[in-house]
This record gives C-alpha cells, structure tokens and sequence, in this order.
C-alpha cells in the first residue's frame, strides 16, 4: 500500500481535537471567568459573544470520538474504558453548562443564580476532566492483551492533576482573549487587565509541564534533548517566549484581535509540543499509530469521506463566524 | 448496588442513557420535516397560518434539538468507556458508520440550524427555507447512518473475522445489510407517527380550552391527516420487518410470541396475553387464537416456526421482557390506526374540531407514539440478547473491565443528572406547547428582535419567552 493510512488519520485526528480545543476552549473559557465578573450584563454579553456558535464547537468532540473508533478501535477502547471515570465527569459537566448556557436566559430571576452557578461549574469541571485526562494519556496506560488492565483510579495523579489545572489556565487565556476582540467598553478594559496574569500563568504551566515530562519519561527526554533533535525542535519553546510576549504587548496596546490570535497560536505551540513528546505512540508508553490501526478497509472507506466533507464543514463554520462577527454589547443580539 | 453484576449494571447504564436519548431525535426528525413542510406551505400559499404556525413549532424544536444534542454526545463516548471489547472488535464496522454520521449530519444540521431558527429576517425567504430543507435532511441523514449501524450489529454481513477482529470487506453489503431497508422504513415512520401524535395532542389541547383559531385547528387537521396516511403504513413495514425477523432472528420472534415449541402438524396460535416463564420453558396462562399466529407470522395458514426450545438456554432471549414489550407497541399502533380512521370518519361529517371524546382521544395519544418507539426498540434489542453482534459476538464478551461499584456510581450520577436535565427540559417543551401559536395578520411580521432574553443563542435560545424551569 503507498499511502500511510494510519498516519494521514493521526494527522485528521489530530486536526479535529485541536480545532476542538481552540474551539470549544474559548467558549469553556467564558463559563471559567464567569466567577470574576459579577454585572449581569457583562455577564450576559460575555455568554452571548459565544452563544450562537458553541455547539458547533461541541460538533469537533463528537467527530474526535467517532474517527478515533473508526481509524483506531484500539486506542478508541483502551483509552476511553481507562478514562471512563474523568470521561463521565467531562459530559456531566457539558451537558449541565450546555443547557446553562440557554436556560439561564429564560429562568425566572430566582432561579438565574442556579443556572450561573450550572454554567460556571459545569464549565469548570469539563475543562478540569479534559486536562486530567490529557495528563493521564501522557502518563500512559496499562494494556495487556489488546485491552486496559489498570485500575478505576489510575487517572489520577499530582501530574493529571497539574494538567488539569494547566487546561483550565490555557482555557481562561483563550476566554480572556477572545472576549478583548469581541466586546467594547469596561468589560473589554477589565478582561484585558485578567489576561495578562493568565498569560503569565499559562507560561509557568507550559514551563513546567515540559520540565516534569521529560524528567518522568526518559522516552520523551530522549526525544527532545539528544541530537539533531534538539536543534529541530529548538524553534518550540523560542516560539513560546515569543508569542507570550506578543500577547503581554498587544494587550497593552489598542489592538482588539491581536492578543486572541497570539493565544490561539501558543495553544497551538503547546500542542505541538505534546505532539512531538508522544509521537508515533496514541496509547502511550508503547502502543503505535500502526499498532492501534482499524483493518485499511476501514480508514480507506473513512477517508474518502473526510477528504470530500471536512472543507465543506470549515465553509460552513467560517460562514457562521463571519455571519455573527463584530463586537457585542450589552443588550444587544445578533439581529 | 442491589446485587446486580457489572454486565447487568453496564446494560442498565445504556439502556437508560439510550431510552432517554431517543425521544429526542425522533421528534427533531418528525418536526424538522413538518417545519420545513410549513414553510413551503407559508411560501407557496402565502396563508400567514403556516408562517404563525413554524415559529410556534421552531420554538419547541429548538429546545428538543439541544436535548438530542447533548444526551447524544454521551452516546458517542459510550461504546468506548463501557464496551471496550466489542468497539475493540467491531470498531472498525461501528466507527466508520459513526464518523460519516458525525460528517454528513451532524456538522449539517449544527451548520443550518442558526439561519433556521434566528435567520428569518437576515436572511431571504428562499436562503431560509433552504437551510430548513438542510436541517430536515441532516436529520434523515444521521438516521440513516446510525440505524444501518445498528442494523449491521442484528443482521451482519460482509465483513471476515481476521486475528480476533471484524474486518470489513464489502461496504455495500455491511450498509445494505438484510435488516437495513426496514429498520431504517420503520425508525424514520416511527419518528414522523410519534411527532403528528404528538402535534395532533398539541393541537387537540388547545380545542379543548376552546381555542379555536386557525392555527389550532390547522396543526390539528395536518396531524390527523398524516396519522391517518402513515398509521397503516407503519403496520404493513413492521409486519414486513416481522418476516425479515423471523428469516434471520428465529429465536426472537419465538420470544416474541412467548412460543416455545412446534409440534408436528399443527400450526402456531396467536398468544395475545400471557406469561412466558423462563425457567419452567412454558407460557402461562396463555389466551390464544388458533391459527392466527401462522397467518400473521408467515403469511399462511399452516406456517411453522421454531419454537424457543429448539434453541440451546444459553442462546434464547428473555421472552417475558420482549413478549410484552411488543404488544405494548402493537396495542398502540391499532389505537393510531383506529385514530387515524375515527379522524377521517368526523371529518366526512364536518365534525373533526367539536368532538370532546375524540379531542379527549387524541390528547392522550399524544405520547403513545415514544412510547411504542421505546417498546419496539426494546423488542428488537433484547430480542437480539445474548448477542451484541447477532451470532458472532456475545454481549458479555462486549463489556469493558470496571467493577460493579465504578458502574453504580457513574450510573446513580447519570440518573438524578438526566431526570433532572431532561425532566426540566421536557416540561419547558410542555410550557411552550401549552402557550399555543401566537398569531399575526400579514403586516404584523412576528419581531424576533428586541431586549435582553431575545438572544439568538442557538439553540435554546430561539426561546424567547421567561418562565420557571423548575429545577434548583
């Protein structure tokens, strides 16, 4: 066969969590700094920013979990029965903030503090189980024969747990930034002022996550500090101080989109730093994309598909973008 | 918890998740056709009835689609965390049919939605109505990849079974499976029967506090008509999903029919009530109809099927369950066909808005539709037990390793969250139904535009009206 199936998938895979986690991450990022901000207005305009687009956002999760069964069946079951627990808690807490996200608008003003406390919380704890589960998938899992021998708990460890913290920080830059470029006014003034401790708080976590990787996995030590690797992959962390110094400056100025898209492209950086740590492995420490690989008949007969579909699908999505673009103020909608 | 295994604990936690999540797509594909109906209806006639008409209905499907969405994205995860064994096996079945879906529908509907629901006046008329006809075939669309997913798993074919694991080899036979065409006939008739149920209800409430305008007695007759056309029609698909069943199913329609052994030279009777018991092999207190058991089940007189016997225990689904189930969702299709018929008959006599009974009739009908959907597809998957991929996979070989306490959490969680969620959310859809269709004279374009809870956050939020969900 000339064409490397496994690897165009890992790549597409890759594609749709990450747009899922830029995505879904800014808006999860609102419902994170929804505890700092206290008017109701601000609070109504910071939800209406993402309202129109959020469960286009979700769309990318459902995606990630179909391809992941379709291209890797493997890693789709090890994984998943392995993260059962966090996995369980990430859909509690986006059912309870997607249904927040809408009820809070329509709930009598006695029941609208609940609706906000759903919102935030739901909020937090997807965002919190995303980050665990990330932490524990680079951690590893225990298979034998073909199927996840650990325990209920293994999950959980000071390093998921950093990792959860990590994500619910990155998020909170990506909410922070975003609502910069959407909004105007006092909440724009007092948004910027909460990204830039954010931003200094995503570096220490990108910082320290990549000093308490290498040092537990001497794999991924291998992999970024001996030679010609380390001159290749030199580039990351230079990007790295880099964008978070355009992020710190463009926030000082009167730019609007600029901090938003320096976040987007250090979220971007950082997953491309886990990318490099774990490659060729989807269950690590030892499981390969051509280990976990569906029979070709299936990532064939996926392919066509996602090849033709997925540019229709960025249409559309930059076209809802485009229809629901521009600031939005208080008491405002989209009409 | 309550002495129950992980396998049951496991079934139980997708039976629950799944039972729930169903109702709401099959009324988002029932309404996403109506509404697309009554938009070309408003563009074609200009009557404002239908225009007054699909903003009432978009309200209430906005807040239905939200619920299919969010109860839907546990399901994509579910395969993986709870039945590891069989998405490691069949994964490479399951998963494509699952992805295509995720590409051709989801991201469709997710895409057309906002312009459906928020874009009546950013739109025009025809850019609007064609992102309906788009959400209305993203919902026949995802039907159609996730029945032909599960009609695989009842009637697999086209695949070999290499080192340990389901290699597909032929796509068109895995898709165009057996059971395919009337699953899939019966699953998308099923949705359309329940929604005009369920619109009729609506309509048949509002008659009955004597709100009789247009509207009411417009969404009324429309829904009496299309259960008057799709009532039958659904008995003529299952009785043919019947015959299918029996060709590649024995065993579930003996335990259908609680029929446990053929004995030479008589025919089957039709059991219309009793008990089957499985221990004892027999079906108690049997009430039957000679003879009419072959007729039904094989079209002749003298027809014969397998009894249950003839099946090893360890291979018969429980008959008790699926006896029962069954005639549960048979009993109601013969109450909609009798509605169906009561309707046509009070309408030759011009009397189809003032009969009390009949009103009274058609508003408890209203749930009767979910209701036989449910029972139907708990016939047709416990019928499938002890399979998970019938005759190549057992369901216990399927599940993941988590013990009995990790699954009665999770399961207790899930529990009070969706009565709770759901519970909320269905008693909001019941909320708006009972405001009833707001009317507008020509000139009077209903404003969708003004104050701070008019957001068009999609999807709930095309829900402009405040009231008390009632959870907190």
């Amino acid at each position: 066969m000339g064409i490397d199936l496994p690897l165009i998938w890992a790549i597409i895979i890759s594609f749709g969590m990450m747009m899922y986690v830029i995505m879904d991450g800014f808006d999860l990022g609102i419902g994170i700094l929804f505890p700092f901000v206290h008017d109701r207005h601000d609070r109504d305009t910071m939800v209406n920013t993402v309202a129109p687009v959020w469960d286009g956002n979700e769309t990318w999760l459902a995606l990630g979990g179909a391809a992941l069964m379709a291209a890797f069946p493997l890693a789709y079951s090890v994984i998943l029965s392995a993260l059962y627990l966090p996995i369980v808690l990430m859909l509690g807490g986006l059912i309870w903030r997607g249904v927040a996200f809408e009820f809070r608008f329509k709930a009598d003003e006695a029941h609208k503090p609940f609706w906000n406390k759903a919102f935030a919380w739901g909020s937090y704890i997807a965002t919190l189980s995303q980050g665990i589960a990330l932490g524990a998938f680079i951690n590893g899992f225990e298979v034998t024969g073909g199927a996840y021998s650990g325990g209920a708990l293994d999950w959980l460890s000071p390093f998921s747990l950093f990792t959860g913290l990590g994500l619910v920080v990155a998020y909170a830059l990506l909410g922070s930034t975003w609502l910069v470029m959407k909004t105007d006014g006092a909440l724009q003034v007092r948004m910027k002022e909460l990204a830039r401790p954010v931003t200094m708080a995503v570096l220490a976590m990108i910082a320290i996550v990549s000093l308490w990787t290498p040092l537990s996995h001497p794999a991924v030590a291998a992999r970024w500090f001996s030679l010609p690797n380390i001159v290749f992959f030199a580039p990351v962390p230079i990007l790295v101080l880099l964008a978070t110094w355009a992020i710190l400056r463009t926030l000082r100025q009167d730019s609007h989109a600029a901090p938003f898209l320096f976040a987007l492209f250090l979220l971007f950086l950082g997953y491309s730093g886990l990318a490099i740590s774990l490659w060729p492995n989807i269950i690590p420490p030892s499981i390969s994309i051509w280990d976990a690989a569906a029979p070709p008949e299936s990532m064939g007969f996926t392919l066509v598909g996602a090849l033709f579909i997925i540019p229709f699908i960025l249409a559309y999505t930059t076209w809802s973008y485009y229809v629901f673009r521009g600031k939005v103020r208080t008491g405002e909608g989209y009409h | 918890m309550f002495g129950l295994t992980a396998l049951e604990l496991a079934r139980i936690q997708f039976g629950f998740t799944i039972s729930f999540h169903i109702v709401f797509p099959a009324i988002t594909i029932g309404l996403a056709s109506y509404l697309a109906v009554l938009e070309g209806l408003w563009l074609w006639t200009k009557d404002t009835v239908y225009r007054d008409l699909y903003h009432f209905w978009s309200k209430i499907f906005a807040v239905n689609f939200a619920m299919g969405v969010v109860s839907g994205l546990v399901m994509a995860y579910q395969f993986g965390t709870n039945w590891s064994y069989f998405s490691a096996f069949a994964g490479s079945i399951t998963g494509p049919l699952l992805t295509y879906e995720v590409l051709t529908a989801f991201f469709l509907e997710a895409g057309f939605l906002g312009v459906a629901l928020f874009g009546w006046n950013k739109v025009g008329p025809g850019l609007h109505f064609f992102a309906s006809i788009m959400v209305a075939s993203g919902t026949l669309i995802s039907a159609g990849w996730i029945v032909a997913s599960n009609s695989w798993m009842h009637t697999p074919q086209g695949f070999e079974i290499v080192s340990g694991r389901v290699v597909p080899v032929d796509w068109l036979k895995v898709i165009f499976n057996p059971s395919y065409p009337y699953r899939l006939a019966h699953m998308v008739v099923a949705a359309y029967l329940a929604t005009a149920l369920f619109v009729g209800a609506s309509g048949a409430w509002h008659l009955l506090k004597r709100r009789h305008t247009r509207a009411t007695r417009t969404m009324m007759s429309m829904a009496m008509w299309m259960v008057l056309v799709v009532a039958p029609l659904q008995i003529a698909i299952g009785d043919a999903l019947g015959l299918n069943t029996l060709k590649h199913q024995p065993a579930k329609i003996a335990a259908v029919e609680g029929h446990w052994e053929s004995k030479p030279g008589e025919s089957i009777p039709l059991i219309l009530f009793g008990w089957p018991d499985m221990a004892a092999e027999t079906t108690r207190y049997a009430v039957e109809i000679p003879y009419l058991g072959s007729l039904i089940l094989t079209h002749d007189w003298n027809g014969r099927i397998p009894g249950l016997k003839e099946f090893a225990p360890e291979d018969r689904p429980n008959s008790t369950i699926v006896f029962w189930s069954f005639r549960i969702m048979v009993g109601l299709g013969m109450l909609m066909l009798l509605l169906g018929v009561w309707s046509l008959w009070l309408r030759s006599r011009q009397r189809l808005f003032g009969s009390k009974l009949f009103l009274r009739f058609v508003v408890m009908m209203g749930p009767s539709g979910l209701i036989a959907i449910l029972t139907g597809w708990y016939t047709t998957e416990i019928g499938r037990q002890p399979w998970v991929v019938y005759g190549v996979m057992r369901t216990k070989d399927a599940v993941s390793n988590h013990s009995a306490l990790a699954l009665s959490v999770t399961l207790i969680v899930i529990l009070v969250m969706y009565f709770a969620i759901f519970g909320t959310g269905i008693s909001y859809m019941l909320k708006l139904v009972v405001k009833g269709p707001e009317e507008h004279g020509p000139e009077d374009a209903p404003d969708e535009s003004d104050g701070q809870n008019r957001r068009p956050a999609r999807p709930l939020s095309a829900v402009p009206e405040s009231f008390n969900p009632g959870v907190g």
